[in-house]
Formats: C-alpha cells, sequence, structure tokens
C-alpha cells in the first residue's frame, strides 16, 4: 500500500521531474487501487496492458527532459469517449462489444501529453443521468458515505465512475463529459473540483454525442490547479469538429495567483430555490463570505429566466438526442437483436433500439422525437430554442454590468442512496440539475469546487461560472475560493 | 395537450423503438408528466426573440471540398454485428 494514488498531477508532476517516482511506479500504485475497488464500480474496462506501456514511455520523455505536465500522469477515461481499439460503449447495451478503430482527439492530446489511460469510467447510459442508475454496468458508487450508515450513495451522474474514481484515489483526474450538469453534479458529489469549459474550448469528436449544442468536456480533478493543467491539454482547435474554437489556449495554470481583489462576483437571487435546505445556503453564503474575505466585491444580481433553464433543457436536449442516436440502427455497430423469421429490417431497427437502449434513453429519444415532430416543433422547439435565447442574454447582461463571475450552489443536495429516486417521477430526476444546466444553455464555463460537508458528514460544492473563453479568470477565483475553504476532507475507506 | 396511448403508439414507431402494448399507458403518462414540466415555457414572453441555432456567435470553418480520407473498408466494416464480402448486411428489404 501506497500514498502515489493520492497525489494531485502537480504533485506528482513534480515529483516525476524530480526522479523521486516513475510514472510505471505511480501507475502500478494505481492499477492496484483500482483492483482492490470493485466494490465502486468505477472503472469498467481496466486497460492495465495499455497503461503500463503508456507509463514506460513516459518515463523514456521525462528522463530526455522534454516532458509536459501530463506526462507521466495516470487517469481515467469516461466510457463516453472512444478510444481506439478499446470498448468504448456510452454505458450502453446497445455498444456492446464497440471496440472504435480511432480516438477521440481528447484522449488523443492527453496521449500526446504522455497522460496514461489505466481504463474506462462508469456514467449514466448515453450520459443521460444525474446518478449513474441508468448504466448498462450497474450503479457506480460513492466513496462517502452518511456517517457510520453503510447505505451506498450515487455519486452522481452523468460522470459517476470518474467522480468515485478520483474521489477514492483510484486514478490521480479523470476525463468528464457535461451535458446539463454532468461533471459538476457528480464532482460536487464526492468532494472534488470539475470544470465545464465553455462551449467551444474543447473538441467533441470522437466523444459519443448526446446533445451536440450542449455537450463539452472537462477535467475532473483533486484541485482547482489540477483542473487548469488537464484543461490546457484537452483544449485547443480542431478541424475535425466545426464547432471547435480556433483560439489560441492560454497558460491557465500560470493565471492562478490566488489574487481576486476588485473582481465583482453576482449572486443571482434566483437561484435561491423554495425548500433549499438551509446547510446549502448556509454553504453559498460562507461562499460569497470567503470570496469577500479575498477582496472580492459581492453583488446581488438577477437572472429572471433561471426558471425555465430546465424545462428548455428538457426539449432541447432530447431533441437533439433523438436525432444523434437515429444512428444506432443495428447496421454499422454495435449490437443487434435476434430477428424472428420474416422479421424485416423496420423490426431489426425496433427490436435492436427496445433491446438496446435503456428506460431513460428511450424515454428522452421518443421525448425529443415528439417535439420535433410535424405540428410540434414550432410550440415546443423551437419555442425552447428563443426561451434559450432570453436564458444566455440574462448572462449577457449581467457580465455587460461588470460581473466577473457569478456564485451559486453545486446541487440542490448533498450526494443521495442509490435507489432513493427510483419511485419518483423522472422530473424529480431532472431537478438536480437545475443550478447547472443554464450554463450548458448558455455555453458558458462553471466549476464545482469542494466547499464544506453536511450534517452527516457529506461534501457539499459551490459553483463558479465565468465569462465565455475566459476560463483562466474563472479558475483563479475558484482557487481562491479553494484556498479559503480548505476543504481537505477524504472519504473513510470502506472498499 | 395530454398524450393518450394511441399518440405514445404513434411516437414510438417514429423513434424505431418496439414497445409492447401493455407498456404503453404507462408511457403516455410518462410523457404527459415531462411535456405537463415542459408548458412552463409558455408563460415566456418570447415575442421577437431568434431562436438560438448557435450558442458562440461564430461562423462554421470551411475547407477545401476534397477527399481527406478513405480506402479503409475493413476498418468501417470491423464493428458491424453483419458484414458480408464488403457490405453491411441487413434482412431483406425489397421483395
Amino acid at each position: 500500500m501506497s500514498d502515489l494514488s493520492k497525489l494531485t498531477i502537480a504533485e506528482a508532476r513534480d515529483k516525476l521531474r524530480g526522479g523521486e517516482v516513475s510514472s510505471v511506479e505511480l501507475t502500478k500504485a494505481c492499477l492496484t487501487e483500482i483492483d482492490a475497488a470493485d466494490a465502486l464500480n468505477a472503472f469498467v474496462h481496466k486497460t492495465p496492458e495499455i497503461a503500463l506501456k503508456q507509463a514506460e514511455h513516459a518515463d523514456t520523455r521525462i528522463a530526455e527532459g522534454d516532458a509536459p505536465s501530463m506526462c507521466g500522469i495516470p487517469l481515467g477515461i469516461k466510457d463516453l469517449f472512444c478510444t481506439r481499439g478499446v470498448p468504448s460503449q456510452a454505458a450502453s447495451k446497445i455498444l456492446d462489444g464497440f471496440r472504435p478503430e480511432y480516438e477521440s482527439t481528447v484522449t488523443n492530446r492527453l496521449f500526446d501529453a504522455g497522460a496514461v489511460m489505466l481504463g474506462k469510467l462508469n456514467m449514466d447510459e448515453f450520459a443521460m443521468g444525474s446518478s449513474n442508475e441508468t448504466s448498462t454496468y450497474g450503479n457506480a458508487v460513492n466513496p462517502w458515505r452518511r456517517g457510520n450508515d453503510d447505505t451506498s450513495l450515487t455519486p452522481g451522474g452523468s460522470s459517476g465512475g470518474s467522480a468515485s474514481a478520483v474521489a477514492a484515489d483510484l486514478c490521480l483526474a479523470a476525463t468528464g463529459t457535461d451535458t446539463g450538469g454532468s461533471i459538476r453534479q457528480p464532482a460536487a458529489f464526492v468532494g472534488i473540483t470539475g470544470l465545464k469549459p465553455t462551449y467551444g474550448r474543447v473538441s467533441r469528436w470522437g466523444i459519443i454525442a448526446f446533445a451536440s449544442s450542449l455537450d463539452q468536456a472537462g477535467p475532473m480533478c483533486k484541485s482547482v490547479r489540477d483542473c487548469a493543467i488537464m484543461l490546457g491539454a484537452m483544449a485547443g482547435h480542431d478541424p475535425k469538429d466545426s464547432t471547435s474554437a480556433d483560439l489560441a489556449v492560454p497558460d491557465f495554470e500560470a493565471a492562478l495567483t490566488g489574487d481576486i481583489k476588485g473582481k465583482k462576483i453576482g449572486i443571482p437571487k434566483e437561484y435561491r430555490m423554495d425548500g433549499m435546505p438551509s446547510e446549502i445556503e448556509k454553504l453559498w453564503a460562507d461562499g460569497a463570505e470567503m470570496l469577500k474575505d479575498a477582496g472580492a466585491q459581492i453583488v446581488d444580481i438577477s437572472l429572471p429566466h433561471t426558471k425555465y433553464a430546465l424545462p428548455a433543457y428538457y426539449v432541447i436536449a432530447p431533441a437533439e438526442a433523438s436525432s444523434n442516436l437515429a444512428r444506432y440502427d443495428g447496421v454499422r455497430y454495435g449490437r443487434r437483436a435476434h430477428l424472428a423469421q420474416g422479421d424485416g429490417v423496420t423490426e431489426m431497427y425496433e427490436k435492436t433500439r427496445a433491446e438496446g437502449f435503456g428506460h431513460e434513453v428511450q424515454r428522452r429519444v421518443m421525448v425529443g422525437t415528439y417535439v420535433l415532430s410535424a405540428g410540434f416543433y414550432d410550440a415546443y422547439y423551437n419555442r425552447a430554442r428563443r426561451v434559450r435565447t432570453l436564458i444566455k442574454r440574462d448572462f449577457e447582461l449581467a457580465f455587460a454590468d461588470g460581473i466577473d463571475a457569478i456564485l451559486t450552489p453545486a446541487t440542490p443536495s448533498a450526494a443521495f442512496g442509490l435507489g432513493e429516486m427510483s419511485d419518483s417521477d423522472p422530473v424529480q430526476m431532472y431537478l438536480n440539475d437545475v443550478f447547472t444546466v443554464t450554463v450548458n444553455l448558455a455555453g458558458l464555463p462553471g466549476i464545482a469546487v469542494p466547499a464544506g460537508v453536511d450534517g452527516k458528514g457529506l461534501p457539499l460544492g459551490l459553483q463558479l461560472i465565468g465569462r465565455p473563453w475566459e476560463e483562466a479568470d474563472l479558475l483563479n477565483t475558484a482557487f481562491a475560493l479553494e484556498n479559503a475553504a480548505g476543504f481537505v476532507s477524504k472519504p473513510g475507506k470502506w472498499w | 395537450m395530454s398524450i393518450d396511448k394511441a399518440t405514445a403508439a404513434h411516437v414510438a414507431k417514429l423513434a424505431r423503438i418496439k414497445v409492447e402494448d401493455d407498456a404503453l399507458p404507462a408511457l403516455a403518462e410518462e410523457f404527459n408528466t415531462i411535456l405537463g414540466f415542459i408548458e412552463q415555457l409558455n408563460e415566456v414572453d418570447i415575442e421577437g426573440v431568434e431562436p438560438m441555432t448557435s450558442v458562440t456567435p461564430m461562423r462554421l470553418k470551411r475547407r477545401e471540398d476534397v477527399v481527406t480520407d478513405g480506402n479503409m473498408q475493413d476498418k468501417v466494416l470491423s464493428n458491424a454485428p453483419d458484414a458480408r464480402e464488403g457490405f453491411f448486411a441487413v434482412p431483406k428489404v425489397v421483395e
């Protein structure tokens, strides 16, 4: 038992460069932790051979003295990323057996920077869920528990495996993706830091698509500094994604001075929801106080269309999903249903999709099909897109008033028990994303930072929302919050 | 707007997802819950507001209209559930 897997990226980088540790040692330490953590069901495809080969190569590069920050760093990769020759199935049965012949741009960039892939991580099926309970691999489990109560808790979703793996120190960091909060909500549920970049900052090429106008990949890490380092390696223009921005990628880590004197931090009154737990309210107030003590100016602001973000999202995201998931037809890749004598091509589609998609995915595809169907397109889809314009405008007006970042809670509660929401209607589960979904609709960067624990000892997170393309400034504000909050709690090891 | 069993069946058909008859009433009820939630959007004054087409105001990049890859039939077919003689195979489509 070593503590190597507990290192942050920044610590490991310095130890690797200083020759104190090798990437092979670091990787082996993580692989040992992973093998002992099957109870968390975070890693669903382990790739030790690939990892050790990449680690050996990284050690050579480091020895040659020309290694980028991510060189030799062992990571977990969300199952949504296509990785060449390695199962990549978006936690869906319909992609059983799919082994891509190509590498996603994000993993390609990370591997070019010398990062090591330990394996693929559990998630909600096609990233549709907030609890990692829709996965074909079964639930991922949160390493945190409510005190001595051994109830299994959700690590959140959709990037639940990523969250669980990082919080349990199975890897140094992980990739996540965020369509409505799928990086920030799980990060908050397990007490780690997760960043959703500005839409277009990170290439979507090779990431299995859910809702293309909302999807964005980002880092899930043990610190703000690690998010800055890892984002630098993931980001950049990609000709293969026409929506990826042709903008220079700044040195995000260099922006971390912790100095936020004079910054204007907005507190949106619409995020004070009815029935918000007092612990969340207190955390939020404490967070504002910390930023104020660090020299920022706290300003009350209004984002009047906030209330309509979730309903707009539940038109737009299913509509795009219905279109994106039309490709799973049992013809080109993945799994085809067994057909009866005389079944034609239509039966093949219908049976394949009924067997291959889980319940939540089927529901969203059908809702999306409905809102796009003739006669309803204007009433639902176009109306939602117009409301989306207004939601984005709310933020633009706040930023035009000189607001630098917006502080909100990351989630409306701490992690809940696996199965606890199974009797609720789907809308109850959707409410998990109430604070995060606005950010995707407006294309903005957002980061969840662990800031405290609730009465049962579970982590709680705050969210900071930044101006478009100003992740560097956002990370610096998050760094100041992280320094002030001083969150150092770790889950007690039971697995 | 309330969705009945027949509408649910029609949507399932459009989505090419087989839903058994006895599952349709529950499905229709779920649709109604979700659509009921979405109905809130009717409260918003959207007069004169353009539907969003791109969240970041940028012109999509263009490139030369030339072939950039190809000649990888084996790779394209390698994940097919049924591939024969260089083609994707499907049940008989034309009688």
